[in-house]
């Protein structure tokens, strides 16, 4: 018989036995370290995962920080190159104006001084040329002059219109003091008697006049009484001459005032007199 | 003519007898027992581990994977059946190696006692997996004519898995000893070289077939191949 009861009973028992220790001593251990290997590798590779994200959104962070910064320098750099442009043109500006102010200064200056020797000019050449005819006159001047003169006087007080005429003919009436008559020379008796005469006759009333005699008058008589005048003489028509030149002279001054360059102007403006 | 490593009496007391059979089933239980536990008295979960540690990984893992692709769904639950059969019967056949040494799967009652343990288990996994209802109506299916078949193929399969082991085993061992009388060099070794692959093959086919009849009895249908996070 190939089959042994016993043996089969026994080999049975064996191999349960055998099935219990190898389940004890080889699956269990086994399969449990694969199982935390597993686990381990798992965890492992999930910790990897999460170093990853948290260093890819660290990177993500920097570069944003980065680029901000980046913004942030080009704002300041570009704010700071208009704020210098802005200051350079302030500068350029401030620059422009003094050198704007000196130079009208300097033009105000020479302006000034040619408008002063252009005065001074006009002002000795009018004084001389009084002066000169001032002295003909009274070089000129005599008794038969001044006789001349008293008729000239005369016939002006005759000619004298209306309106003229009442206004001193009533200054004469109300006056307190006897009218006053001033001769560069002392007037002859006769003349005296004949302007008397003439005064009494124009304003038909006696009129009393005093005589007096003013050698600045250079030539000339007038009749002054209560604030008013008439008179006749060469210092009048020298006044009116150097008012007339002097008139003339400022005219001048003007139509130079916006020229730039004063020696230019003077050029043809002394070539014309 | 010696058929059988029982005929081998090492001790003898009425009725318990100590036969060589059993004899070297204790001796390689030791080994592997032994061997396991020294393995694995010293285990590492980390990712540096022994050279052993990594032998003992890969033969479970196989092994693992093999009663999967089988279509077991849970492999742990019968790795400690099937992987046991597998390594008994390829330590038994391993140990040809060693001269004088008469595998324990060369007496047909060691297989006959492996194929009553499968013929056990199988209806206990199928009860367990689907209760005892359940599993007896599986011998009705696909009709009620196929019970009387069903039976007989419950018992014929046993049957024939006892007697295919043996038939290998022994008749490796037979040639060996045959020409051992007539050639005593070289083709012995070669014939022992094909033993071992015989062996080999003939545990894998014993433990296939067993975890075969157990899918079939759980009537788990064969599974979409999962991917296997442990290859």
């Amino acid at each position: 018989m190939l089959i042994d009861w016993f043996t089969v009973g026994a080999q049975v028992v064996n191999f349960l036995i055998l099935v219990w220790l190898l389940r004890r001593f080889l699956y269990k251990p086994i399969l449990h370290a694969i199982d935390e290997r597993e686990k381990r590798i798992a965890k492992e590779l999930a910790d990897a995962d999460a170093k990853q994200m948290e260093a890819r959104k660290e990177r993500d962070e920097f570069q944003h920080k980065n680029e901000e910064f980046a913004r942030q320098r080009a704002a300041l750099l570009s704010q700071a190159t208009d704020e210098a442009k802005a200051e350079r043109q302030r500068l350029l500006e401030e620059a422009r104006q003094a050198a704007d102010a000196m130079s009208a200064k300097r033009q105000e200056t020479l302006r000034n001084e040619a408008h002063y020797l252009n005065q001074a000019i006009g002002r000795r050449t009018q004084q001389e040329v009084f002066a000169i005819a001032r002295k003909a006159l009274s070089d000129l001047a005599t008794t038969s002059l001044e006789e001349r003169l008293g008729a000239v006087f005369i016939r002006r007080l005759q000619e004298m219109d209306g309106e003229a005429k009442a206004g001193l003919a009533k200054a004469l009436k109300t006056a307190p003091n006897p009218a006053l008559v001033r001769s560069a020379f002392d007037l002859p008796a006769e003349q005296r008697t004949v302007i008397q005469q003439s005064l009494n006759e124009t304003f038909s009333t006696a009129i009393p006049v005093r005589f007096e005699t003013a050698p600045d008058l250079i030539s000339g008589i007038e009749l002054i009484t209560n604030g008013h005048k008439v008179a006749w003489s060469i210092a009048d028509y020298l006044l009116s001459l150097e008012k007339g030149v002097g008139e003339l002279l400022k005219m001048k001054d003007k139509s130079e005032a916006p020229v730039k360059s004063q020696t230019e102007e003077l050029q043809p403006e002394s070539e014309s007199h | 003519m010696r058929l059988s490593p029982d005929d081998i009496i090492l001790w003898h007391y009425g009725f318990f007898k100590l036969n060589a059979t059993i004899a070297v089933t204790w001796g390689l239980m030791f080994v592997l027992v032994v061997g396991s536990a020294l393995i694995t008295h010293n285990l590492s979960p980390g990712l540096r581990r022994s050279r052993w540690q990594n032998f003992l990984e890969i033969i479970v893992t196989a092994i693992e994977k093999q009663i999967q692709e089988v279509g077991l769904r849970h492999p742990e639950q019968y790795i400690g059946f099937l992987g046991t059969l597998f390594l008994f019967v390829a330590a038994a056949s391993l140990g040809t190696v060693i001269p004088g040494y008469e595998p324990p799967t060369g007496s047909l009652s060691t297989t006959t006692a492996l194929a009553l343990c499968v013929f056990v288990a199988v209806p206990l996994f199928g009860i367990e997996e689907q209760g005892v209802g359940g599993y007896l109506k599986s011998y009705a299916q696909p009709t009620a004519i196929m019970l009387p078949f069903n039976i007989i193929g419950e018992f014929s399969r046993t049957v024939a898995l006892a007697v295919r082991l043996f038939g290998n085993m022994m008749s490796g061992a037979m040639i060996i000893g045959i020409l051992l009388t007539i050639t005593p060099f070289i083709f012995p070794i070669a014939m022992t070289a094909l033993g071992l692959l015989t062996g080999m093959v003939q545990a894998y086919i014993f433990s296939i077939l067993a975890a075969v009849y157990i899918a079939a009895a759980t009537r788990i249908r064969k599974p979409k191949p999962e991917p296997d996070a442990r290859q």
